[in-house]
């Protein structure tokens, strides 16, 4: 006779064997580069420039360089994002267009980065003729982020209750009134956890970035959105791989601050849709 | 009397199911219409096919007209968001923005561009008082209407909806869902409100049809069997089918 009980058992041992499976590796992760970055961090690692050969020093231009391309991409993938997502939540049809462009949008998030990163080279950097810079860095983070902004904007979009649209109707006010002045209210705490998350992706991507905008060395800070710029990611896949001798300290802490700069941003969504969750009363 | 809505030999479509067939009555100035009939009889259909809440809904339409003043609002010039503001709804369920009390009442008046605080401050009183609610909510007209009980939430929704200045008000079960008090509140309330609107109020309850309107409308299947002054309606009905569904033999 098979036991219920101890099937159960070892089910529960089972599941809980694969949770620890996923949240061993991560908080290993963390915790290795917290204690072997964390000696590096200090206010000329953040403020100063990379010194000899980016063995000294600090990574202050990758900083930034990071924060102006996760601007550059959201001023770019936001609004169009956003228009792509009250299109499809609010006036597209259910028909076998619609269907095409949500699988498309769904495939594109599937996208590997390096992908992208190519298909900017091509688009921004050589055709368009921007160079490796700035803008086609952002223009091309933008893009690869728009599948997360459009499904995560189009979801929140959708579970605000059509009982609020159709009131607003019946009150003579306009589709559009309706959607900007009831809807996208609403929807805004969605709308921003979902943007936060393509922020951190953007943050943390290096291939899009590599043929784009990302300098080797540039130990000064971009003058325009013309400009090539130094950015977290790329920094540290070149310290850590194309120039030796670089201290393991340097390594882990620039690895530190960039991952304490994606958490914290997923840590900020999480806290809006936690907020949002708890205020939502219908 | 004026005639305010006027359906002439009416049909309705949802994709192929005719839900309403062939309605053609007349709606007078400050008279309360009741429409009884059994679920799924088409007179929530009816309904939003008189403030055009059906276009909405994807693969219906309509055959022949629905007049308001003589002016066809199914007309391919007419102004339906327009059409709308004169011809107010409440719903059966009571559905207030997640906003503050006076901000669901204000809310038709700011979207419509009016900017004196002042005006609309002295709208949204009136419209709670005309809907039987400003002495509940006069103290706490900045708290979030969700903190109100379901009759004062379906009273704030009238409130939401007289504050555009209706001139007809369309009803659908609002009382469904209250408990007898709450009720009885709403039905005093459309008592007064018909010196200003015309009323037209689908209702589930016999009594409170009888109660309430002036004239009534039995539908059936989609169809209008009877439609008269409310007394002869529940005391001499012309069809046997009528005075089976008042009785209480089905439905
Ligand atoms: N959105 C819709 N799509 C398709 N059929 C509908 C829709 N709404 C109502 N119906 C159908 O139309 C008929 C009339 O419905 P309704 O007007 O809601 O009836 P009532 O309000 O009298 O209960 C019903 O058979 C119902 O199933
Ligand atoms: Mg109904």
């Amino acid at each position: 006779m098979r036991n219920p009980y101890r099937t159960q058992k070892i089910a529960f041992s089972l599941l809980f064997l694969a949770t620890l499976l996923i949240v061993v590796p991560v908080g290993l992760i963390v915790i290795v580069i917290i204690f072997k970055g964390f000696p590096a961090i200090n206010w000329q690692f953040l403020s100063d420039i990379p010194r000899q050969g980016m063995r000294s020093g600090g990574i202050f231009p990758a900083i930034i360089g990071t924060l102006y391309l996760v601007a550059g991409a959201i001023i770019f993938a936001l609004p169009i994002g956003l228009l792509a997502a009250i299109y499809l939540s609010e006036y597209s049809k259910e028909n076998v267009l619609n269907r095409i462009i949500r699988l498309a949008i769904i495939n594109l998030s599937g996208v590997p980065s390096v992908v992208y990163g190519l298909f900017g080279l091509a688009l921004f950097v050589v055709f368009f003729k921007f160079g490796a810079s700035i803008l086609a860095g952002s223009l091309t983070l933008g893009i690869m982020i728009l599948p997360v902004i459009i499904t995560t904007s189009r979801e929140a979009l959708e579970s605000v209750p059509d009982s609020f649209r159709e009131v607003s109707l019946s009150l003579g006010v306009s589709k559009w009134q309706t959607i900007r002045h009831i809807v996208l209210p609403n929807a805004i705490p969605g709308i921003l956890t979902g943007t936060i998350l393509g922020l951190g992706r953007a943050a943390g991507e290096t291939a899009p970035i590599l043929f784009t905008v990302a300098a080797f060395y540039l130990p000064r800070l971009p003058k325009s959105i013309f400009d090539q710029a130094m950015a977290l990611p790329y920094h540290l896949y070149v310290i850590s791989t194309q120039v030796p001798n670089v201290d393991e300290k340097i390594r882990y802490g620039t690895a530190l601050v960039l991952l304490a700069l994606v958490l914290f941003m997923n840590l900020v969504a999480i806290i809006i849709r936690y907020q949002f969750r708890r205020r939502k009363k219908w | 009397m004026d005639i305010k809505i006027r359906a002439d030999k009416f049909n309705f479509f949802y994709n192929e199911t005719m839900a309403l067939k062939n309605i053609s009555m007349n709606i007078f100035k400050n008279t309360v219409v009741g429409i009884i009939g059994p679920s799924g009889c088409g007179k929530s259909t009816f309904l939003r096919s008189i403030n055009r809440m059906n276009d909405v809904i994807f693969g219906a339409r309509h055959e022949g007209d629905i007049l308001i003043d003589g002016e066809n609002i199914y007309d391919k010039d007419i102004d339906v968001v327009g059409i709308r503001r004169r011809i107010g709804m409440v719903f059966q369920k009571s559905n207030p923005f997640p906003k503050s009390i006076f901000d669901n009442v204000a809310y038709g008046l700011k979207i419509n561009g009016i900017k004196d605080r002042s005006y609309i401050a002295q709208k949204v009183e009136k419209s709670l008082q005309d809907a039987a609610l400003w002495n509940e909510v006069k103290d706490r007209l900045s708290k979030s209407a969700f903190d109100l009980s379901g009759g004062q939430q379906q009273r704030l929704c009238i409130a939401r909806a007289l504050a555009v200045e209706p001139e007809v008000l369309l009803m659908d079960e609002p009382a469904s869902a209250l408990d007898p008090t709450a009720t009885l509140k709403i039905e005093e309330l459309i008592h007064e409100l018909k010196s200003k609107y015309s009323i037209i109020i689908v209702t589930h309850n016999m009594q409170q049809a009888a109660r309430i309107s002036d004239y009534t409308a039995f539908f059936m299947m989609g169809e209008l069997l009877e439609y008269d002054i409310t007394s002869k309606v529940f005391t001499k009905p012309s069809k046997k089918i009528t005075e089976d569904y008042i009785t209480g033999r089905f439905g």
